[in-house]
């Protein structure tokens, strides 16, 4: 390997205290140098990406890359990122938001950028818990697993991610988990690269939060859990006993433009007199 | 890996940004990391690493770099040299414990 940590540093903004805000061994870290080497490796100049993030740990990302970043409200993320998008399609737009963010209190917003296909990446960090606030359930919450609001174990069922982004239409869909980085930039370049709207969902452990309370002994014993049952899709389907597997890879690909596209389309077909939809 | 491509690599852990989590030195293929009696990793086999690349991609506190270990390509030393312009800088607590919500 090489230049791998100088890459990251490049885009780091130096005048923030380090390390990391995040505890020791949280994947959110890991997500964040996987971002930044998905945009150096697609030559995108720092000055036309927009990192959108809402409020959890995993927002904190947007403090420490320089690029444009906005810090939006809990939940929001994807209302700024829309609008940043429709006004500026020429920009790269991503929405960094956490489990509790982009599906508990944002799910509906979630899934009408996802129906309406704006040209934006919605980078879900799935720690399958409300890391920042102490550890609450989340809509990721699996069922059974304990938390500060579970404490006997959960008893509502779980989204998946990848069915809620398939369901509401989105573009590409994608998951990959922080034990396997690379398959993560890879899915990461493909989702920053294409058009409409694409999802990545990152699995990433939260050790403090929610590993401790679910029986993993230490930040490692969650990356083991993470390298042993993130399993990709083609695998996973010939798997006999699928329990506690989770598949990841490509789940969609589809190449319909994106509403800004459809948009500017629209409008230059209005102004040259022609009217109706492209 | 075969033997000769061994050894080709400086492994460089910056202890100011190290935060002990363990994940380098569990998944390391060569065993070349291993956690301090300060709970920091460190490098105690560098001439068995395979320039794999875990440790540096999947360090989440971007504490760790694997260069050749040629000095025309890299002359500066370990414990000198910090990523970032601050380099003492004071361990954080558990974020999920002390941000406002
Ligand atoms: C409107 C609003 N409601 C609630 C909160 C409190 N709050 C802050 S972060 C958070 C959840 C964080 O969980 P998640 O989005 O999964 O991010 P993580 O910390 O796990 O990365 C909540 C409920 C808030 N800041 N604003
Ligand atoms: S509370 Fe969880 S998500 Fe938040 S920084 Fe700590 S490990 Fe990461
Ligand atoms: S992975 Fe990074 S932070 Fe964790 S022990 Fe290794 S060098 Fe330190
Ligand atoms: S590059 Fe691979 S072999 Fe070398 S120290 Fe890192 S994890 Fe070990
Ligand atoms: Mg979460």
């Amino acid at each position: 390997m090489a230049n791998v940590t100088q890459v990251i540093h490049k885009y780091l903004r130096h005048n923030k205290k380090f390390p990391l805000v995040f505890c020791p061994g949280c994947g959110h870290g890991i997500v964040l140098g996987s971002l930044v080497r998905s945009v150096d490796a697609l030559n995108i100049p720092q000055d036309k990406v927009v990192v959108v993030a809402g409020i959890g740990c995993s927002g904190r990302i947007a403090a420490y890359v320089d690029f444009n970043t906005v810090h939006a409200t809990h939940g929001r993320a994807l209302t700024l990122a829309t609008g940043i998008k429709m006004s500026n399609p020429e920009l790269t737009v991503i929405a960094v938001m956490g489990d509790g963010d982009a599906f508990s209190i944002g799910g509906n917003h979630f899934i009408h950028a996802a129906r309406r296909n704006v040209g934006v990446t919605a980078l879900v960090l799935n720690n399958f818990i409300y890391g920042m606030t102490g550890g609450q359930c989340s809509s990721t919450t699996p069922f059974g697993a304990y938390s500060h609001t579970s404490p006997f174990g959960q008893l509502e069922k779980s989204f998946d991610i990848v069915d809620m982004a398939r369901a509401s239409g989105a573009n590409g869909v994608f998951r990959e988990s922080v034990f396997h980085a690379k398959r993560l930039d890879a899915l990461l370049q493909k989702a920053l690269s294409r058009p409409g709207f694409n999802l990545v969902e990152a699995l990433t452990p939260c050790f403090t939060q929610y590993g401790r309370n679910n029986k993993f002994k230490t930040p490692v014993d969650m990356f083991s859990w993470l390298k042993k049952y993130a399993v990709p899709i083609e695998k996973y389907e010939k798997l006999e006993n699928k329990d506690g597997y989770i598949p990841t890879g490509v789940f969609v690909e589809k190449e319909e433009p994106g509403l800004e596209a459809r948009y500017a389309a629209m409008r230059d077909s209005l102004r040259a007199g022609k009217g109706g939809a492209a | 890996m075969t033997r000769k491509k061994k050894g080709k690599t400086k492994v460089t852990v910056y202890p100011a940004w190290c935060k002990g989590c363990g994940i380098c030195a569990a998944f390391c293929p060569a065993k070349v990391l291993e956690m301090g009696p300060d709970g920091k990793a460190r490098a105690v086999r560098e001439e068995d690493c395979v320039n794999c690349g875990f440790c540096e991609l999947h360090c989440p506190d971007f504490a760790i770099s694997v260069e050749p270990a040629d000095p025309e390509k890299n002359g500066k030393s370990a414990e000198d040299e910090s990523p970032a312009e601050e380099s003492a800088l004071p361990a954080r607590e558990h974020a999920g414990e002390n941000q406002p919500g």
